[in-house]
């Protein structure tokens, strides 16, 4: 049991408390033990406690301090944001946004299609099961 | 808009104008006015006092000064509507006998309930009036151009009252009989609100079998986490 995500000038991180609760920012100085410098093409570069951040696998490659031009070239040229929305854990909560933003009416059509589906999966089966030597 | 005219007589301190009282008889151009009018000032003919109708004493009256009320001049307006409840938004009843039921809003009445058509066909709901209060707007919007609510007003739905009869039980028993029936008069009215807007539900796929069902909070559903 190693670690294996560190905490590093370009590492990624996911805020998980306090205003910006859900930002995807880049570590982008240690300050001291407990807190770090982070920036993000859309917050203004501002100080952290780790406490309130997630470390993701995500690391770019960045100077100690960027510019914010430079960060956000960076950040472009590792593709952060298409990294990010095809990993797993991006990709859940992705999810989790769009079921908690559904209408009334989208989730009576998601519990129309959940039916739908569960009778076509139902269907296949019974013919597997028919085939099956009594 | 022609930028704002300077006062003629700017106040410089509360009470104190900057121009006097001579020099403002000037700039009115009071002076013009009489000249074009021959060195009078022009006045309206006095009109005529209304005859004075003489008021005969009372009869009768009470013995100790009675005290009036004071008069209360406030009109009440229909209740203000929430944001999210507009002409054509599909609504959730919560109380009553359609609890549950998912409704077409048409418009507010003026004692600030709303008119609701199921409609009928579709979920059991006939032309109704639901109270503000009892209702969840949701965001979903059902095109509602083509139905006409103007002729619907507070009083088509008042109850109707009949003249009551002191006859016999029998009597009584024929009468309510009669009156259990809907008119034919309403059940057109019914059908035409209802045709433009089952056309117009027919366009968006699964609306129709969306209001004919009842909204229920399942396992896991917040209320206050819901988006409507």
């Amino acid at each position: 049991m190693t670690f294996k995500r560190y905490v590093e000038i370009g590492r990624v991180g996911l805020i998980n408390y306090g205003k910006d609760y859900g930002k995807l920012v880049v570590i982008v100085d240690v300050i001291d033990q407990n807190r770090a410098l982070v920036d993000s093409p859309d917050m203004v570069r501002s100080q952290i406690n780790f406490k309130r951040l997630s470390l993701t696998d995500i690391k770019i490659d960045i100077k100690r301090v960027p510019k914010k031009k430079v960060l956000v070239a960076a950040m472009e040229a590792a593709d952060v944001k298409g990294k990010w929305e095809s990993s797993s854990w991006g990709r859940k909560l992705i999810v989790q946004k769009k079921r908690a933003s559904l209408n009334d009416f989208d989730r009576f059509k998601l519990m129309l299609a959940k039916i739908k589906k569960a009778g076509v999966v139902r269907q296949e089966l019974a013919k597997l099961k028919k085939e099956i030597p009594a | 808009m022609a930028p704002k005219q300077k006062a003629r007589n700017p106040e410089l301190i509360p009470g104190v104008g900057k121009v006097s009282r001579s020099k403002m008889y000037h700039k009115r151009g009071l002076w013009a006015i009489k000249a074009k009018n021959g060195g009078k000032f022009p006045v309206h003919a006095k009109q005529e006092a209304a005859a004075v109708v003489e008021e005969k004493q009372p009869k009768f009256y009470p013995a100790d000064d009675v005290k009036k009320p004071l008069s209360n001049k406030r009109k009440p307006k229909p209740t203000k509507l929430r944001a999210s409840v507009t002409p054509g938004t599909v609504l959730i009843i919560l109380t009553g006998r359609f609890k549950g039921k998912r409704v077409v809003f048409l418009k507010q009445l003026t004692s600030g309930l709303l008119l609701i058509t199921g409609p009928y066909k579709v979920n059991g709901v006939p032309l109704r009036r639901v109270n503000q209060a009892y209702v969840i707007g949701t965001s979903t919007k059902v095109d509602i151009s083509g139905v006409d609510v103007s002729k619907f007003d507070d009083k088509y739905f008042g109850k109707q009252v009949e003249k009551k009869k002191k006859g016999e039980t029998e009597f009584f028993e024929a009468e309510k009989q009669e009156k259990n029936t809907l008119p034919a008069e309403k059940k057109d009215d019914q059908k035409a609100v209802d045709a433009p807007l089952l056309k117009a539900l027919e366009s968006v796929p699964d609306l129709k079998a969306y209001l004919g069902a009842r909204f229920s909070l399942k396992a896991g559903l917040k209320p206050h986490e819901l988006v409507f």
